[in-house]
């Protein structure tokens, strides 16, 4: 099975942000790494100069870059955006369907976990249109994963499945961190870079639940598959998509490439992720059809 | 001077329902089966294939038009439950479906090709691009826009397409980009995508606990009220967490939409149509709220003014919003 | 219905007055109301599905008793219990005895009531669901069904009764029978 980065979701400074891809590009074992703004276009002005650094560096280190477009789209500004990744030249992540507009048919994409992939029916329609890969929505089961794989080899076109990382679980127009913050979306002073991994919600009983990363909702615990890879792979999944989060993404990425690899045990990859962040929860519910916050291990 | 004639597109619930708008003054309405092919797949609503003929029927005698939604994603390896859907509805007569899966609007444009194509508020397009691709692709007539755009963006929007606009007046709010929302999962297993639910009242448990009614949905509390405030249902959106420091409603009040001031400016904005939210809703409240707006919707087209809303006691929290349509939401 | 004034609550004194009442033949009453009611609107069973076979305690908080529904296809059943009589159920609706029948008459809306907690809602939060799409869609008339129940004299007597009935209706604000106009 082939590892993807996803891209980063969070609201990291531009130095962060080109030091981590720097050690992914020289260390970490992904075959796939996809780079760019999802959740706010107003963060990407911070970084947007060090990205083809950053993809010069992958490319080096033998990663394929792949250019991740807006999850969604509503301003004139964020479309021009788009227009902007369809002539980079690089193949780019559909992450919102508006961007399909904007590429030439016939050209190749994949398409991220946010746009809905649910049936045969849209995984042929967007096979038909170029789609190469697809990574399903995260609250897919494992029958549905199944069946759609199965119809992925028929097309050409590749399955990949979330497998670590806080669960994107909505988007709105509403910015939920200026909101805590008293501030509207357009004054929001970007108070979001202040949770470099999302800002936790808990329920009125002190229990985790959710995480408020600026106008994305994610989960409070970390998705971890690590322990149901075998799974996975006889479903048919080709890809798993790993998330980045503070910490060592490196060593995630290796004990996923071992755990995928057969070369560890599932039980010994849970062990290992759990001691790079033992304060984490994770879960994995949705690929057995529980409520996604379960864990089943 | 006269204004625009604005079309009512009213919640039918139940057969009663259906009756009750097309009664009160809706010029169309919109109702799904009784099953998952719709996102109110709730215990004991929606229409049977008699019930929706003969619902049809009903409404055309009164002259009003019957939309089917069929507006959840088809399930992997179950998709004829949709397809058959698409093609009862159009057999049963209904004016058009409500659709938003890519696939089942590829499907539906191919094999009927003669049944009107509206896209549902699930598609979650948002923007001219958006709108645009479902149209010559899809063959679509109506967008439903999502409920995250200003007065403004509508407006921009209709400059830029050629198919109709139908945006909702009232009801429940949804603050999340519609049809990619997984918090109802998340907490139980069942989201509104794949089960056409969203915070299901199988995995809903209201306790009194020390003066106060706890709403729990699934393993979490989502509201706490003390013995005279108003009832929430527990929507994960709109509940009561503690973040960054603070306790409040860190996504959404607990309150719903009443944006009936806002008539005029949404018709001159170039909005056909008019949607109530509420197929959950008894036929009393249909009543009462079809009965409200077409009274507002006469006036703006007779050029009078939109006579005050009394429909307070009908929403949740007991107040309302002007939600998305004012962009200091955001 | 006039909505914005609170909801009237059954005069004490009458609540006094039933209480000594035997639970027994009201519930024989009821019983063939219910089985009446049961042949009139199958609609009524297919909307309920499997919560058919539930139990519903319906609780007019102002009366000294309650109904203990169980809407069983294959024999429905509405007896009544008074409030000491610990009663097995599923499902509870409790609230004053205008706005229960201004719901099933369609005179109210079931989720307003909840909202401004004029109702309350205990237990299998689906099976109330249920209950009360199926009770919506089905129109009923409890004034016409209890007349129509019992023979022919119930009959008679109902529709001598029923102009009565409805100036009752607006002059306490209490939709003792569905309203002829809902909207």
């Amino acid at each position: 099975m082939r590892l993807t980065l996803g891209p980063m979701l969070y609201n990291w400074s531009a130095d962060q942000w080109s030091d981590f891809y720097a050690r992914i590009a020289d260390e970490a074992p992904v075959e796939r790494v996809v780079l760019g703004e999802v959740v706010c276009s107003k963060r990407l002005p911070f970084y947007q100069n060090r990205i083809p650094d950053a993809v010069e560096r992958l490319q080096r280190g033998g990663k394929e870059v792949v250019l991740a477009s807006l999850g969604l789209v509503t301003l004139r500004r964020e479309r021009k955006m788009l227009a902007e990744l369809a002539e980079s030249g690089l193949p780019v992540e559909v992450n919102d369907l508006t961007m399909l507009r904007y590429l030439e048919p016939g050209t190749q994409f994949t398409v991220g976990p946010l746009v809905n992939v649910y049936n045969e029916g849209t995984l042929g329609f967007l096979a038909n249109r170029g789609a190469t890969t697809v990574c399903l929505p995260p609250e897919l089961g494992l029958d549905s994963v199944t069946t759609l794989a199965a119809a992925g080899a028929r097309l050409g076109t590749g399955i990949e499945v979330w497998a670590f990382g806080r669960l994107p679980l909505a988007m709105s127009a509403r910015c939920y961190h200026a909101r805590l913050a008293g501030l509207a979306k357009d004054s929001c002073q970007f108070v979001c870079d202040a949770d470099p991994d999302g800002l936790a919600v808990e329920t009125l009983d002190g229990q985790p639940f959710l995480a408020v990363n600026g106008v994305q909702t994610v989960s409070e615990s970390w998705a971890n598959m690590a322990g149901d890879l075998d799974q996975l792979s006889d479903a048919g999944v080709g890809a798993l998509r790993l998330s980045p989060h503070t910490g060592d993404m490196v060593e995630v990425a290796r004990l996923f490439r071992a755990a995928a690899d057969q070369r560890i045990g599932p039980d010994e990859a849970i062990a290992g992720l759990a001691a790079l962040a033992p304060e984490r929860r994770f879960s994995n519910g949705f690929l057995f059809g529980r409520s996604g916050a379960e864990w089943t291990h | 001077m006269t204004g625009p004639v604005l079309e009512l597109v009213c919640p039918a619930g139940t057969p009663a329902a259906l009756r009750a708008a097309v009664n009160a003054g809706a010029h169309t309405v919109y109702c799904g089966f009784a099953d998952e092919t719709n996102a109110r797949n709730f215990p004991g609503l929606n229409f049977s294939r008699d019930e929706l003929a003969a619902g049809v029927a009903y409404a055309h005698r009164a002259g009003s038009k019957v939309l089917v939604a069929i507006n959840t994603f088809p399930r992997a390896g179950a998709e004829e439950l949709w397809h058959r859907a698409v093609a009862d509805a159009h057999a049963a007569g209904a004016d058009a479906v409500i659709v938003a899966d890519l696939g089942l609007l590829a499907h539906a444009a191919e094999r009927h090709p003669g049944l009107r194509r509206h896209l549902s508020v699930q598609a979650a397009a948002a923007n001219p691009d958006a709108i645009n691709f479902y149209a010559e692709t899809f063959g679509v007539k109506r967008v439903v826009l999502p409920r995250v755009l200003s007065v403004e963006e509508i407006t921009a929007i209709n400059r830029d397409i050629d198919v109709e606009t139908e945006v909702f007046v009232f009801g429940g709010l949804c603050v999340m980009a519609e049809g990619r929302c997984s918090l109802s999962s998340y907490a139980t297993g069942l989201s509104p995508n794949m089960n056409g639910v969203c915070s299901p009242a199988s995995h809903v448990v209201y306790t009194e606990e020390q003066g106060e009614l706890v709403s729990r949905l699934g393993d979490f509390t989502i509201h706490k009220v003390a013995k005279d405030a108003p009832a929430p249902y527990p929507t994960l959106c709109k509940g009561c967490f503690s973040a960054g420091g603070q306790t409040g409603h860190v996504f959404e009040d607990p309150i719903s939409l009443d944006a009936a001031e806002l008539i005029p400016r949404l018709a001159k904005a170039g909005v056909v149509a008019l949607k109530i939210e509420g197929r959950q809703r008894s036929r009393a409240y249909v009543a009462a709220v079809v009965k409200s707006f077409r009274r507002a919707t006469d006036a703006i087209a007779a050029g009078r003014p939109v006579p005050a809303s009394e429909l307070a006691y009908l929403t949740e929290g007991q107040t309302s919003t002007l939600g998305a349509y004012r962009k200091t939401w955001r | 219905m006039n909505h914005s004034a609170p909801i009237p609550l059954f005069p004490p004194l009458g609540a006094r007055l039933l209480a000594p009442l035997p639970a027994g033949p009201l519930s024989l009453v009821l019983g063939r109301v219910a089985r009446g009611m049961a042949e009139r609107h199958p609609g009524l069973f297919t909307r309920l599905g499997p919560h058919a076979e539930k139990r519903f305690l319906i609780d007019p908080t102002d009366l000294p008793f309650s109904f203990l529904v169980w809407p069983k296809p294959s024999g429905p059943r509405i007896e009544a219990r008074s409030r000491v009589t610990a009663a097995d159920w599923d499902c509870r609706i409790a609230g004053p005895l205008a706005a229960l029948l201004g719901m099933v008459h369609g005179a109210y809306d079931g989720d307003a009531l909840f909202f401004s907690r004029d109702i309350v809602m205990e237990g299998d939060t689906e099976a109330a669901l249920a209950l009360r799409n199926a009770i919506d869609d089905a129109e009923i008339d409890l004034f016409a069904e209890a007349a129509v129940s019992l023979g022919a004299v119930g009959r008679l007597a109902g529709q001598r009764l029923l102009p009565l009935v409805r100036t009752a209706s607006r002059i306490t604000g209490v939709a003792l029978t569905r309203p002829e106009d809902l909207a």
